[in-house]
């Protein structure tokens, strides 16, 4: 990971040096073990603080928008399943190709900071990954932990190395994580319950949501330019509280939105600090696409059209979902 | 001091809710948070930090304020009653402690916020050392002490024991009510609690934030400080969730809002409002603060400069870490000082 560190910050040099982009968008250094943080590079000078290691699973095809909107030529650092985001942000004509220059970045799984803390582990002062062990290091003494038990759940659900967009790449593919057996096994439990149990499962789950609406800003597929809940003369806006229903509505309707949009990045999910299970309601969506129009992954290119914006003659009737939906 | 041994906690939290709400440190959920106490309520005194912070207890996240009852023309106001039921919090950390000092300095002040000191006064603080801390703490920054945390009584965890010293009038009237429970301690245990707060503190200094200071410069150059470049690098992947905001012991903005209800029944209360959100300090005409800079500026302007500068230089940050933990895109208060005092060479 050093090394591909050390390429990413001569590429970034090079490209700002040479007046290619007049951005970069990558990681930048914390203070603490695990703590880097998505950050925009102006100067060849500011990428000696540029880094890349297991903790940078923060997709950054979002921070394109702001590109587009103020026309900065932006080169942005993607890790294979971040490219997705971007095509799909381009499909929405959200993006504009020319502001974008796309690097493929190797990741062989990101970590996940709360799965290592609740092995009891804290006091963390440096966390080293080789040979598929985890060093945790704490001022209370130090833990070796299997990697794939502190992988992000996202990364558990990785759909390969392979990148969607990209105009360049550094250095060669890593093997990522094998995904974890039926990506859909979930759903279908949740399927076989009767209503009245899925019902209280989702209430449960959703009224954990504090409606801090991280999901909705770190998605590539949420792009409007004014959500409807951010209108404060709605009686929606979040921070009133002022009904459980709200955060049913918000999700469901947030869902609907990004169906066949969804990319299953799986950052909605990571963002969440409540822990809500939201990858679970865009696999449903994702399942039911599938079943009804045949196998679809939003975000593979910048061109096909999503299966509910075309229409031919063999579609389904709306009907179906609620009587098929659950084989 | 006394002491009382683990076999008999839930005899004394079952004392402690008697006299009043107890709330204490629990896990839900694979989390830790502050919760009403019940007979099954999995207490977790091991965990430092926990997910928020207990300033709910005196500033709740949704108050009543009053009600109206419209028909026709005319309008019928009732107010809503101050709370009246005494509270205990127990295993309260230094640093939230230190929190409600500060939330004191602007609630107490006059005009008084009237729920916040009846909240406040109803509840007896309980405080706990923190034998384990985190990698995100940083309370010694602000001189605060978590081998002896402020509170109304001050406990201390070593190994089985909890060791129990009233620190005010408030105090002193809850442990006599606890005499059947307590024992004496001996000379004996008061060096192991002694040893703990020696290693509290050493393992304070050896955390990666053990050195970290803040410059008090900063409140004195208000207008560099407001016109400095790196607001517009910091803020400019902030997600403006709010979660920073609402977990802060000491973020305490809040709005104003009615809700309609049936019948022409209206309720209007206060919920917590953050200045990451998009319509914070919206009026009539607009917003002054136009985007997500200005609003990401707000939140450390106020911690970190005007704050101090209204009250002799006190930051409004107790080091707790929570802003360090619940960001998702790794953004804090101790990133945005540090990259402040390089700029402004202070
Ligand atoms: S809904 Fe979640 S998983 Fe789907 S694209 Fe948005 S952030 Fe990614
Ligand atoms: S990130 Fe979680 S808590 Fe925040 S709005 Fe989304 S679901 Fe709710
Ligand atoms: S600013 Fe951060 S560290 Fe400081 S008190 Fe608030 S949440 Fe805690
Ligand atoms: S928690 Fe982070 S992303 Fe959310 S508002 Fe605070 S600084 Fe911004």
């Amino acid at each position: 990971m050093q090394k591909i560190a050390a390429l990413m910050r001569q590429k970034a040099q090079e490209l700002l040096s040479s007046g290619q982009v007049q951005q970069v968008a990558a990681w930048r250094k914390g203070q603490l073990a695990y703590d880097n943080a998505p950050a925009v590079f102006t100067s060849p000078e500011a990428c000696a603080d540029l880094v890349y290691d297991e903790f940078c699973p923060a997709n950054l095809s979002k921070y394109l928008l702001a590109a587009t909107k103020k026309k900065l030529k932006t080169a942005v650092f993607l890790k294979p399943c971040d490219t997705y985001g971007v095509n799909q942000l381009l499909k929405d004509n959200r993006v504009q190709r020319e502001y974008v220059y796309a690097i493929g970045t190797p990741c062989q799984g990101m970590l996940d900071i709360k799965k290592i803390r609740a092995h009891g582990l804290k006091g963390i002062t440096r966390i080293t990954v080789s040979e598929g062990v985890v060093q945790v290091e704490t001022v209370y003494g130090t833990q070796n932990l299997p990697q794939r038990d502190v992988l992000l759940d996202k990364c558990l659900q990785c759909k390969g190395n392979a990148y969607m967009i990209a105009d360049t790449e550094i250095g060669e593919k890593l093997a990522t994580p094998e995904p974890r057996g039926d990506a859909f096994a979930a759903v279908k439990r949740i399927e076989a319950l009767p209503p009245e149990e899925r019902f209280k499962f989702w209430q449960q789950e959703l009224s954990k949501c504090i409606r801090c609406n991280a999901c909705r800003d770190i998605c590539p597929a949420c792009s409007c330019e004014q959500c409807i809940f951010d209108n404060p003369a709605a009686p929606v806006a979040g921070k009133a509280f002022a009904d459980p229903v709200e955060e049913n509505m918000f999700h469901l309707i947030r869902a609907y939105h990004v169906a066949g949009r969804c990319v299953g990045c799986g950052e909605c999910a990571r963002v969440c600090p409540q822990g809500v299970k939201l990858g679970l309601l865009n696999l449903k969506f994702m399942k039911d696409i599938n079943t009804f129009y045949g196998p679809y992954q939003a975000g593979s290119d910048a061109t096909t059209p999503a299966p509910q914006v075309t229409f031919t003659q063999g579609d389904v009737e709306p009907s179906a979902a609620g009587q098929k939906g659950r084989s | 001091m006394f002491k009382i041994a683990k076999a008999k906690w839930p005899e004394l939290w079952q004392a402690l809710a008697r006299e009043g709400q107890l709330y204490l440190p629990a896990l839900v959920d694979g989390k830790t948070d502050f919760a009403p106490w019940q007979k099954d309520t999995k207490v977790d005194l091991l965990t430092a930090v926990t997910a928020k912070s207990l300033k709910q207890l005196f500033f709740a996240q949704v108050e009543p304020l009053m009600h109206f009852q419209t028909s026709g023309k005319k309008v019928a106001v009732t107010p809503q009653e101050l709370p009246a039921q005494p509270t205990i919090a127990f295993g309260v950390r230094a640093c939230d402690l230190a929190g409600f000092t500060i939330l004191d300095k602007v609630f107490l002040k006059e005009p008084v916020d009237t729920f916040y000191r009846a909240r406040r006064e109803n509840c007896t603080l309980i405080g706990l050392a923190c034998g384990f801390p985190e990698e995100t703490c940083f309370c010694q920054t602000f001189n605060i002490d978590a081998a002896s945390p402020a509170g109304d009584i001050q406990t201390w965890l070593v190994w089985d024991n909890l060791y129990w010293e009233s620190r005010t009038g408030k105090g002193q009237q809850l442990t006599a009510k606890l005499a059947a429970l307590l024992t004496e301690a001996t000379a004996e245990d008061a060096k192991l609690v002694q040893a703990q707060q020696t290693k509290i503190r050493e393992t304070l200094s050896k955390l990666p934030l053990g050195r970290l200071r803040f410059s008090p410069e900063l409140a004195k150059h208000e207008q560099e400080v407001f016109n400095s470049k790196v607001w517009e690098k910091l803020s400019a992947t902030c997600l403006s969730c709010c979660g920073c905001t609402y977990v802060c012991p000491t973020c305490h903005c809040y709005d104003v809002r009615d809700y309609a209800g049936k019948d022409g029944a209206v309720e209007r209360f206060r919920c917590w409002d953050s200045c990451m959100n998009g319509d914070f300090t919206k009026m009539a005409h607009g917003n002054p603060r136009k985007g997500q800079l200005e609003r990401f500026r707000q939140r450390y302007m106020h911690k970190l400069v005007y704050f101090p500068e209204d009250y002799e230089g006190t930051f409004a940050c107790v080091g707790c870490g929570r802003c360090l933990r619940i960001c998702p895109v790794n953004l804090n208060i101790v990133k945005v000082a540090k990259e402040l005092e390089v700029d402004l060479h202070v």
